[in-house]
Formats: structure tokens, C-alpha cells, sequence
């Protein structure tokens, strides 16, 4: 089985990476772009029964900082 | 007095920092990370800069998991000395031996300048030989030295006076200035700017100095 783990910074805390792409992306010429948030996606290959639990526990104790970021689960 | 300085793979200022404790008057011993003990008796371990296991993941997390990690937790716990400096200051944020976290500097930049700090606490054991609010000049060398807590924490750090160095002239965003702060029992400091590379005429600067000898200083009066 599969888990995507998706880390976004916290609503509410300044994203200077994506406000860095939202202004490139105007200088290319695109028009409309309100708001650029950068992430991570972490893929983990996961042994069969591998609980939404245990991945929880990867995401609070190293894959993500709660300090900072949030983090989205996607197991299959 | 007895320091250790941690070596991470991808740790550059240990051999810094180790000389800047010895000047001082520490006796010094090398860790390495994966050892699980730190040496007997030890008074002060000190966490140097670097860009330890490349910064994989976030700055300092993956060394924050390392055995040695868990022997300097141990030793924050019961009340011993622990110096964070730059990445070392990461490593203590991902621990939460220390509140808040180290962003991306707010212009996006590597910087590397000599920046001036206000000793916003002298009362702390590592501070305690400069004046309050003095002014010094140490270097800063980072890419990841924004910090940022909540507001609830903020105002921790501030009413029990944790912060312990400000910049005069932000230089990569940091909330309220902030260039370090220490813990609630005074006993582990973190903060960007590197002391260590400020204790010799040669280096430019020796505002770094009196950080050594306030800690030193503190365990001699012990």
C-alpha cells in the first residue's frame, strides 16, 4: 500500500518561497494568480495493514514540522 | 568546566566551535552522532552550525532524530548547558527543546554578513558578562534563520524574558528581531549568528568571547 503525504505550511504563516513564485509567474505573463502556496509530497511505500494511525505518527514525529506546517494523509 | 560539541555528517563549524570553548577554558570531547551517551560529568554540550545530512526534509530534523539527540534531551531534561548555534539552533527547534521554528529567510537569500546584535537579556548564564542592550557584531551565515512561533509563545518568550539576542537591522525576517532565545530554565540557548566565529582578532570581531566566558564563568562560580 501507498500513503501521500502532502505538508503545506500553515495558514497564517508566510510563504516567501510561493509569494517568490507567484511574482515570477507574473513576470512570465500570466495574469490572475492571487496566491502561490509551496509544499512537499512524501510518498511512503507501506507494508499491508500499515495503520492511518502509524503514518499520523511519522507525519507528527518527523514528516512535518506542527510547529509550522499541516499535513494531508492519502493512503491506498 | 566539560563541553561536548556534536558532529552531524555535514556539521562545519564543530572544529569552531570546540576551539572557541577552549580558549575559554573547557575541556573539550568530540560526539558523534550516533553515539547513543554523552561523556560523564558533562557540564555543557554545544550543537554547532553546518548543514547537517544536508538539510534533507528541514533544517536540523533529521540530526534532531539521531541517537546522540536523545542523550542531549536527556541531559537538557536534568538541567545541563546546551548551545545551539545556527543549524545547531535548528536542531534544538525540531527537538522542542526550544520554542518556535527557523523559515527560509524572508528574501530568499543565503546570508552571510556580520550582523549587529542587541543583547536583549544579559541575564541569562550565557549572556551574563555583557551589558544589557549592548550591542555587538557577530557573524550570520544562513539560509533558514527566519524564526517564527504563535503569538501565545511570543508573548511567553517576552514576559519571561527568553529572548536573549536581537538584530539591529532584520536581516532575514525573524518576528520581533529575534536572533536567539533560551529556554524557560536558562539552561539552553538557541540563536543564528555565530559566536564562535567571533573570538578572535583575526576572525574581525571578538564580540563572541564573552559569551564563552559568562558560561565558563557561571561554572567556575558553581
Amino acid at each position: 500500500m501507498k500513503a501521500t503525504v502532502t505538508v503545506m505550511l500553515k495558514q497564517g504563516v508566510l510563504d516567501p518561497q510561493g509569494e517568490a513564485i507567484r511574482h515570477a509567474l507574473g513576470a512570465l505573463g500570466f495574469e490572475g494568480v492571487e496566491g502561490v502556496r509551496q509544499g512537499k509530497v512524501i510518498e511512503l511505500d507501506l507494508a499491508d495493514g500499515t495503520t492511518e494511525d502509524a503514518v499520523k505518527a511519522m507525519c507528527d514525529r518527523l514528516l512535518a514540522n506542527t510547529v509550522i506546517e499541516s499535513y494531508r494523509i492519502d493512503l491506498k | 568546566m566539560k563541553a561536548a560539541v556534536v558532529v552531524f555528517p555535514g556539521s562545519n563549524c564543530d572544529r569552531d566551535m570546540a576551539v572557541a570553548l577552549q580558549q575559554a577554558g573547557a575541556d573539550v570531547t568530540m560526539v558523534w552522532h550516533k553515539d547513543a551517551t554523552l561523556p560523564e560529568g558533562l557540564d555543557l554540550v554545544a550543537v554547532p552550525g553546518g548543514f547537517s545530512f544536508g538539510d534533507y526534509l528541514r533544517c536540523g530534523a533529521i540530526a534532531g532524530q539521531s541517537p546522540i539527540c536523545r542523550a542531549v534531551a536527556d541531559h537538557a531534561v536534568r538541567g545541563g548547558f546546551v548551545l545551539g548555534v545556527c543549524n545547531g539552533f535548528q536542531v534544538l527547534t525540531e527537538t522542542h527543546l526550544l520554542p518556535g521554528a527557523l523559515m527560509r529567510n524572508a528574501g530568499l537569500k543565503f546570508i552571510c554578513k556580520t550582523a549587529s546584535l542587541r543583547v536583549s537579556s544579559a541575564d541569562t548564564p550565557f549572556t551574563a558578562r555583557y551589558d544589557q542592550d549592548q550591542l555587538i557584531r557577530i557573524p550570520v551565515a544562513h539560509h533558514d534563520g527566519n524564526y517564527v512561533a504563535d503569538d501565545v509563545t511570543l508573548a511567553k518568550l517576552r514576559d519571561n524574558d527568553q529572548i536573549a539576542f536581537t538584530y539591529v537591522g532584520n536581516p532575514n525576517g525573524s518576528v520581533h528581531d529575534i536572533a536567539g532565545v533560551i529556554s524557560e530554565n536558562r539552561r539552553v540557548l538557541g540563536m543564528m549568528p555565530h559566536p564562535e566565529r567571533a573570538v578572535d582578532a583575526i576572525h574581525g570581531s571578538i564580540d563572541g568571547q564573552a559569551l564563552f566566558r559568562s558560561l565558563i564563568g557561571q561554572l567556575a562560580d558553581a
